[in-house]
């Protein structure tokens, strides 16, 4: 590695540049986009492989990665029109969560149903970011189908916290936050159904968004709830999210539900730098009974610092999120009851024959369903079952939909009161691995700060908030907005996250382990 | 609302083209029974007046020109189909029919 | 094993036939519902797809607009009301050929829907069949099913699926209970099919070609004894799939449930199969459990609506409905009403307007389809249309009698010769050695034969009896085994023995 470093920038202090200051240094030269990319690789190569080691990472896409990362350097070494026209981030290498189809790379979803297939067809988001020229690094490990909050439930294995490999990564996308948090990825993209990507960004100390519904084109991630679904981005800063957004939000034609506004400039917004006078909204439901202590002190110690910064804190009620989590799952099983009917074993992935006569397709479809989903799915796909069959179907999908509109209400109340709302974004730190997965009721609970959003269609962000007194372990804090005000969460997030680095004297991940035992231990095993 | 019992999940697996052991049943409709228990609330959360919500965002007319676009050739179609025959998906008997 | 029947009087003396149809019918726009892929029939097995067609994990569906304004130019065709909002929903269930495990459908949203169809019976009749609704969703691909018996789905060993098929747009055309037919319900059920078919083909949004699955038709039977007003149990024969096979079936399902209900058993709630050979139906899958479609809003989808301005914009854009258009077609060729009901019972109403585009007059259109095609298509047991004769091939044979290169007779024999898939006209006639003998030589040597054979009749014509010429005429076609022109044969006659004709 070293003799590429003739900025005297070494490969270990490289990864631990943003996405922002990496995009810097390659416009100025001062690095290539293949260095960069290789130290990227080499730090995979070092953390992620073992017994012990995160295993962020269900495929690494060395040669294609290296090969664009060669490209972006050809073109700003030849200077001229094109390189000129070179996207920021040409050159930033960025991480994919495995649910997204990439053309070239496996994509499983964390399911043994789909295990060896490869996607004739790239994501929308995925032909952005091939067309910003971004190394794809490779597919990150989830929750089987974006079905948990650990990343237990991946097929392949689960993914372990960089700030302690005995505990949960969060989930689903625990692959993609820990790759940013181990410093493996400078940025990644998640899905967010339920708190996919803000969650595991709570647990791992990075920063994670859910854009609006319909922000991010949705061609190409593999669908669980089709109406709650949204991709965003993954990244160790507010500003490097809001670079990605921009890379990846728009309009798409493909996608039905994606809006038709044009995006706003929310790396500008990132940049603002002020709050004054803004009115930020505490929801009386989301923090205090259920919460750990050392969640609540954070979250109260954002407040001070909001406050400080010359935002006016309002409280508000939002009566009927109690309801959101029942509801939630309510919608999210039957509409992925649905979605995953598809993976049947006739046109593509597993095909699983039954051990006895008769060999009939809907036995070979039964068969191949029983052996390729894992205990999760099948549990949310029976319960989805349920839910909309004949009999039950006003009682439970009707009434949720119904909560659907009471939980859009509360957010419009309380967003005439308030421009942003705050919560905690988890109601606890990582949990051990194994401590929940009999338990699927205390693993929903997880999410109960993060479904409204999901449920009314409005952004939410999470950050660092610091670490908890308690264990030291990161928590998050979640942002919440109005629909389409994305913007309002960069512009806050932001100026909340350089008082909290103030407060903290740096970026709360400075101070997680080096993870260096595993580099001494396992370095290059893979 | 009624419990869910075990003839329920073998009824909705069924359905739901997943084969269950008899272990696996027992199993599921213990979990499902919980689960089920803790979101009923639900159906009692929101009044007649209350209209159901199925898109969070509220887009209308959204449409394609009638345009026609990529294909795959035959081979594409098939690259990753279990089974295949003269650039066709093979799939065994269908008895459901008869 | 097949079923008792009553006969079709029998049945009718004792019951009263209620009916309700299924149509669907296949859009001709030139990309998929909500995939762009090309709509076209008849290619290379999955080659007119892409990942949306497939179900491939990730894809997401996006409507296509030309199919939602052919489904509502189709509602108003058929006096429905438009829905100023509506949605797709999800229909779930597995099927080897539904890509997704679920079709994409219309469920309690209807496009169109609460309208009605007028249809004229054979004698004149009108019958007025009301429409429940008329929906949105897409087809499914096609499975051929290997081995066993005869590519049926029984017994056989493995079925093979082409999904191109998959996702074309359909329109779901369903109608209200139809009572009161009576004895006519057979007749009734061809001409509703056929005034369907008809006014989605004049509107131009369906090619409407029944032989290849553009129109298929779901016929549900029920019976009931005289008086009752509650309806018997019905059954569902699937995929009649031509106007004949309609009304066929529909019968034969009356004297079915006739018997059945005569031996006291209840009538299954089932699907029935049409089969067009025996012209029998079988018991197809009885209503289950499995039936639970468990359908829900398309989350992928977003509502259609259909604002008052665009629906008469596309109001404004219909062609002539087809009862103005039968008027207007009648009085342009100046067919009587007999003559034209003929035409139009005969189902050949098309075909003679193509043939008169093509270039014939409207007496020699009618002429051949009526006195040539539709006693062969009868025979072939296909509808006249189906027979495999093109408007050109009519004029063609017609243009060569008219120029007096063929005569009536071999004309006959020729368009046999094109049906058996002998070539062209003009090629048949080559090939068989047809012409009208008109080198006056070889006539002339004929009738002077003729002549010496009949001495008498020919002193008859001598003294003015031109009356008596049939005779020689006969002679001299006989002669020439029917290949002299017979007009010719007379003049040459007449010259010969100096009389004036």
């Amino acid at each position: 590695m070293t003799e590429f470093n003739t900025t005297g920038t070494s490969a270990s202090e490289l990864i631990r540049n943003s996405a922002a200051q990496l995009a810097e240094k390659l416009a100025a030269r001062e690095v290539s986009a293949v260095e960069v990319t290789q130290a990227h690789l080499d730090r995979i190569a070092a953390v992620d492989g073992g017994d012990r080691g995160v295993h962020a990472f269900l495929h690494v896409n060395t040669e294609e990665a290296l090969a664009v990362a060669a490209e972006v350097d050809t073109i700003r070494a030849a200077g001229g029109a094109a390189a000129e026209e070179l996207h920021a981030l040409a050159g930033v290498p960025i991480a994919v969560k495995d649910l997204i189809v990439t053309i070239g790379q496996p994509t499983t979803a964390g399911s043994k149903i789909l295990e060896g297939w490869r996607s004739p067809y790239d994501a929308t988001v995925v032909k952005k970011l091939r067309a910003a020229k971004m190394p794809i690094l490779g597919k990150t490990n989830l929750d089987e189908f974006a079905m948990g909050s650990s990343t237990e439930h991946s097929a392949f294995g689960p993914t372990r916290n960089p700030w302690d490999l005995d505990r949960i990564p969060g989930g689903s996308g625990g692959g993609s936050a820990a790759a940013v948090a181990a410093f493996e990825a400078p940025l990644a993209l998640g899905t967010d159904t339920g708190g996919s990507i803000r969650q595991p960004g709570a647990v791992t100390g990075t920063v994670g968004v859910k854009p609006t519904y319909g922000g991010v084109s949705r061609y190409g991630a593999i669908a669980m709830a089709s109406s709650l679904d949204q991709i965003g981005p993954v990244s160790r800063t507010v500003l490097d999210s809001a670079l990605l957004h921009q890379v990846i939000g728009g309009h798409d034609p493909f996608d039905s539900t994606s809006l038709p506004d044009p995006l706003a400039d929310l790396v500008a917004a990132a940049r603002i730098g002020n709050i004054e006078g803004m009115k930020i909204g505490i929801i009386k439901e989301l923090h205090g009974e259920g919460y750990q202590a050392g969640v609540e002190n954070r979250f109260n110690e954002s407040l001070e610092l909001l406050k400080q910064a010359g935002a006016e804190i309002v409280e508000v009620s939002c009566p009927n999120f109690k309801y959101a989590l029942g509801a939630y799952y309510l919608i999210m099983p039957s509409e992925a009851s649905s979605n995953l009917a598809k993976f049947d074993g006739v046109r593509y992935g597993l095909r699983v024959l039954p051990e006895d006569a008769p060999m009939t397709i809907e036995r070979v479809m039964g068969a191949t369903r029983a052996a390729g989903f894992g205990d999760e799915v099948k549990r949310r796909i029976i319960l989805g079952t349920y839910a909309l069959s004949a009999g039950y179907y006003d009682a439970y999908y009707g009434s949720a939909q119904k909560v659907r509109t009471l939980i859009q209400r509360d957010f419009e109340a309380a967003f005439a009161k308030a421009d942003v709302l705050v919560s905690p974004t988890a109601p606890t730190t990582a949990f051990k691995l194994g401590e929940k997965l009999d338990d699927p009721l205390a693993m929903y609970l997880n999410d109960v700060a993060t479904i409204p959003a999901n449920m009314a269609g409005v952004p939410g962000l999470s950050l660092p908030g610091g670490l908890a007194d308690e264990d030291g372990l990161p928590v998050g804090i979640q942002l919440l907005a109005p629909a389409r005000e994305d913007a309002r969460l960069y512009r806050v997030g932001a100026v909340l996250e350089s008082l909290l680095e103030a407060k903290w004297g740096g970026p709360i991940l400075a101070s997680a382990p080096s993870l260096t035992e595993l580099v001494t231990s396992h370095g290059g095993s893979r | 609302m009624a419990a869910i019992n075990r003839d329920d999940v073998a009824h909705l697996a069924r359905l739901a083209h997943i084969e269950m052991s008899p272990d696996e049943l027992d199993r599921m409709a213990g979990e499902l029974a919980v689960i089920v228990d803790a979101v009923k609330s639900v159906s009692e959360a929101a009044g007649d007046d209350v209209p159901a919500t199925s898109h969070p965002i509220p887009l209308t007319n959204i449409f394609r020109e009638d345009v026609v676009g990529h294909t795959f050739t035959a081979e594409e179609a098939l690259s990753g189909a279990p089974d295949a025959h003269e650039n066709r998906f093979k799939v065994p008997a269908i008895l459901d029919e008869d | 094993m097949s079923d008792a029947i009553l006969t079709f009087d029998e049945a009718m003396e004792k019951y009263d036939p209620v009916l309700g149809f299924e149509v669907h019918v296949e859009l001709n726009t030139k990309t998929k519902m909500f995939s762009s892929a090309p709509n076209v029939f008849g290619d290379e097995p999955n080659t007119n797809v892409n990942e949306v067609d497939l179900g491939m994990p990730g894809v997401l569906p996006v409507l296509n607009k030309t199919a939602v304004e052919s489904s509502i130019k189709i509602g108003l065709a058929l006096n429905c009301k438009i829905a100023e909002n509506c949605r797709f929903a999800r229909k779930n269930y597995f099927y080897p050929d539904t890509p997704k495990n679920f079709q994409t459908s219309q469920y309690d949203e209807p496009i169109a829907y609460d309208g009605y169809l007028d249809i004229e019976l054979s004698d004149g009749t009108v019958f007025r069949v009301e429409i429940e609704r008329a929906h949105m969703e897409e087809d499914a691909g096609k499975l051929t099913h290997m081995g066993g018996s005869a590519g049926r789905i029984q017994g056989a060993d493995y079925s093979l699926v082409d999904y191109n098929r998959a996702g074309v747009p359909l329109v779901e055309i369903v109608t209200k209970p139809i009572q009161g037919a009576g004895s006519r319900a057979p007749e009734l059920a061809k001409a509703y099919v056929a005034a369907v078919r008809e006014i989605v083909k004049n509107l131009g949004v369906s090619d409407a070609r029944m032989e290849r699955g553009n129109v298929r038709c779901d016929a549900n039977v029920s019976l009931r004894p005289h008086g009752r007003e509650r309806f018997g149990i019905r059954s569902e024969t699937k995929n009649v799939n031509s106007l004949r096979a309609v009304e066929h079936a529909v019968r034969y399902e009356i004297q079915r449930h006739a018997a059945v209900l005569d031996s006291g058993e209840p009538v299954v709630q089932e699907t029935r199969h049409w089969h067009e050979d025996t012209r029998t139906t079988t018991s197809g899958r009885a209503k289950s459990d499995a039936d639970d479609y468990r359908y829900f809003p398309e989350p992928d989808l977003v509502p259609v609506v259909a604002s008052r301005e665009w629906v008469e914009e596309l109001r404004a854009t219909l062609p002539e409905p087809p009862a103005e258009r039968r008027k207007r077609l009648q009085s342009d060729w100046g067919y009587s009403d007999l003559e034209f009901r003929d035409v139009v019972n005969a189902g050949v109403m098309d075909e003679i307007e193509e043939t008169i585009a093509a270039g014939a007059t409207a007496s020699v259109a009618r002429k051949w389809w009526m006195g040539e095609i539709v006693g062969r298509a009868k025979n072939a047991d296909v509808d006249p249309g189906q027979l495999g004769v093109a408007p050109a091939t009519i004029v063609e044979l017609n243009k060569m009698v008219e120029d007096g290169k063929i005569n009536n007779k071999m004309a006959t024999e020729v368009l046999d010769g094109v049906l058996a898939g002998e070539g062209t006209p003009a090629e048949i006639v080559e090939k068989r050695g047809l012409a009208v003998v008109s080198d006056d030589g070889p006539l002339l040597e004929a009738i002077d034969a003729a002549l010496a054979a009949q001495p008498d009749v020919a002193n008859k014509i001598r003294g003015g009896k031109v009356q008596a010429i049939g005779a020689i005429v006969g002679g001299v076609m006989k002669a020439t085994r029917g290949q002299a022109d017979a007009g010719r044969v007379r003049e040459l006659i007449l010259e010969k023995l100096g009389v004036e004709g």
